[in-house]
């Protein structure tokens, strides 16, 4: 019995290393759009409940990352596993039923619908009662519950932001996948972004942001990646990259 | 008083016609220059039907739907999706709809000739309606096409598959993101669309003789309707259509009735100097 107390530490201790407790693993990835490769070998690992922010200036392809995993390019080499599962190459629409949600950075809702047909959109492919699902996501925002019936594209920046977010987590994902979440946010509304990013990871999502906004974003994550011209350049804890010279100087300006 | 009725005859026939020809275009970004034949073929179906296999018109008006409906799902099936699924370009599918509607408008030549045809129903004298006569069949065109409509916004406003298939015509992408089959809905869309123009073509038989050329002269105002209300909302498509409608008839007080087509021309083109995204919004 006591042995296996001190297994039981000892394997806590060691998830870092435990593939098991792997959300997704991106591993070695060439993708990019018909003619050109972005990403030349990018590797990425999130563990379970963890926030992991990847950061790098514009065109080192943090964008089309997401992209890829989400199933929206076409994987010239490489290897995407999800929960365990190879997920490499395969549709969107299957990739959202196995449980990844995705917020887009641009048009991350649909305008012309109301909040209420936004969320139910997100919910699309479930054939149970998504009435739960609405309680959930108006817990966590709950100035959407008020704005219902009124159309996503009369609402302001924040709001439409709540939209966007509330319909990628309408199927409680285990990991959700954020592209520029407080781009073009008023100050006060960033800081009601990221404290929702951490509202909503404390309930269980795993979350992957890509990010302008580094300092912001590395201080809320656990683990951070720097890519450069579709490669791999520094990775480390949150705080860690924060601290770094090299990061400092290069992407935070300092 | 007359010219209204018309208008507001021949402006639901252009509603219900062009909401289909809108979605498409909004969804697919291209515009579908077949969309006018396929209500020449609708109402030639029923004129089949109706005459030449003696089904009563309400029968024929179903057959005329599902058979639109039928080719407008094969096209989706053999030709529209493997171009998408090819990265096809807008001009592509562009002439690959006119191709088809050469196809279609010829086929229809072919088969029935160029003269123009009627249903078998009888001529009923019209009543009076506050001084103007309104035909049996003029009523008949307004109820079924407010009738459409009625359904038409119950399925888009209350369904989830309408409500899919506003998001597909809103934002394809984010549509595919959040999960939703895309080829699914937009084989909805075209089954909705091109219903909608089959309708639309049967009723148009009842005003007008049936002709080869009678969906392609409908394709202009059509597409005013839809600049109009603005691409892909559905709502405004109609009342574009209404618009379009009431002042074609309207201009034949003071011009001749020769220039009717040409006032769509001009509506048209003013929308899109002074709000080319539409009175309600829609496409930018």
């Amino acid at each position: 019995m006591y042995i296996w107390g001190v297994r039981d530490d000892e394997w806590g201790d060691g998830l870092m290393e435990n593939d098991d407790t792997m959300i997704l693993e991106v591993d070695n990835i060439v993708s990019g759009y018909t003619d050109l490769d972005i990403l030349h070998g990018i590797s990425i690992g999130i563990e379970s409940g963890e926030i992991v922010s990847i950061i790098g200036p514009n065109g080192s392809g943090k964008s089309t990352l997401m992209k890829t995993i989400f199933g929206l390019l076409r994987i010239r080499d490489g290897r995407i596993v999800f929960k365990g599962e190879d997920i490499t190459g395969i549709m969107p629409e299957r990739i959202v039923r196995k449980g990844m949600g995705y917020v887009p950075q641009e048009k991350e809702f649909f305008s012309s619908l109301t909040v209420l047909e936004n969320l139910e959109m997100g919910a699309f492919i479930s054939d149970c009662d998504i009435s739960e699902s609405l309680e959930r996501v108006y817990r966590i925002f709950p100035v959407l519950a008020e704005k219902g019936r009124i159309r996503a594209g009369a609402l302001s920046g924040g709001e439409q932001r709540m939209v966007g977010f509330g319909r990628a987590l309408m199927l409680s994902p285990d990991l959700l996948l954020l592209d520029e979440p407080s781009a073009g946010l008023a100050p006060k509304m960033r800081d009601m972004v990221f404290g929702k990013i951490i509202e909503i990871n404390r309930s269980g999502t795993s979350i992957l942001i890509v990010e302008q906004n580094a300092k912001r974003s590395l201080a809320i994550s656990d683990r951070g990646y720097v890519l450069e011209m579709g490669r791999n350049r520094f990775e480390g804890a949150g705080c860690e990259l924060l601290e770094n010279e090299d990061v400092l100087r290069l992407y935070l300006g300092g | 008083m007359q010219l209204i009725i018309n208008g507001l005859v021949i402006g639901s026939i252009i509603a219900i016609t062009a909401i289909g020809l809108s979605m498409i275009y909004k969804t697919l970004n291209f515009v579908n220059f077949a969309h006018g034949d396929f209500v020449a073929f609708a109402a030639y179906i029923a004129f089949f039907a109706n005459k030449e296999l003696g089904v009563h018109l309400a029968v024929a008006f179903l057959i005329a739907i599902l058979a639109t409906m039928l080719l407008g799902v094969s096209m989706e099936k053999v030709v529209w999706r493997p171009m998408r699924r090819k990265k096809a370009s807008r001009t592509a599918l562009i002439i690959i709809s006119i191709g088809f509607a050469l196809v279609l408008r010829n086929t229809l030549l072919f088969i029935w000739g160029g003269s123009t045809r009627c249903y078998d129903i009888p001529v009923r004298r019209g009543f009076d309606f506050f001084g103007a006569t309104i035909t049996h069949n003029q009523v008949l065109v307004i109820i079924v096409a407010f009738i459409l409509m009625f359904l038409l916004h119950y399925l888009l406003s209350r369904t989830m598959i309408g409500k899919a298939m506003r998001a597909l015509s809103d934002n394809i992408d984010l549509a595919r993101i959040s999960g939703i089959n895309v080829d699914q809905v937009i084989l909805w869309t075209w089954v909705i669309g091109l219903g909608l123009a089959a309708s639309g073509g049967v009723l148009y038989g009842l005003v007008t003789a049936i002709r080869p050329s009678m969906g392609w002269y409908l394709l202009l105002p059509m597409f005013a309707a839809i600049i109009l209300g603005g691409i892909g909302n559905p709502y405004g498509t109609i009342a574009g259509g209404m618009v379009i409608g009431l002042s074609q008839e309207l201009s034949t007080a003071v011009l001749p009735t020769e220039y009717k087509f040409a006032v769509s021309f001009v509506v048209m083109a003013v929308m899109l100097l002074i709000k080319p995204e539409g009175l309600f919004g829609g496409a930018k």
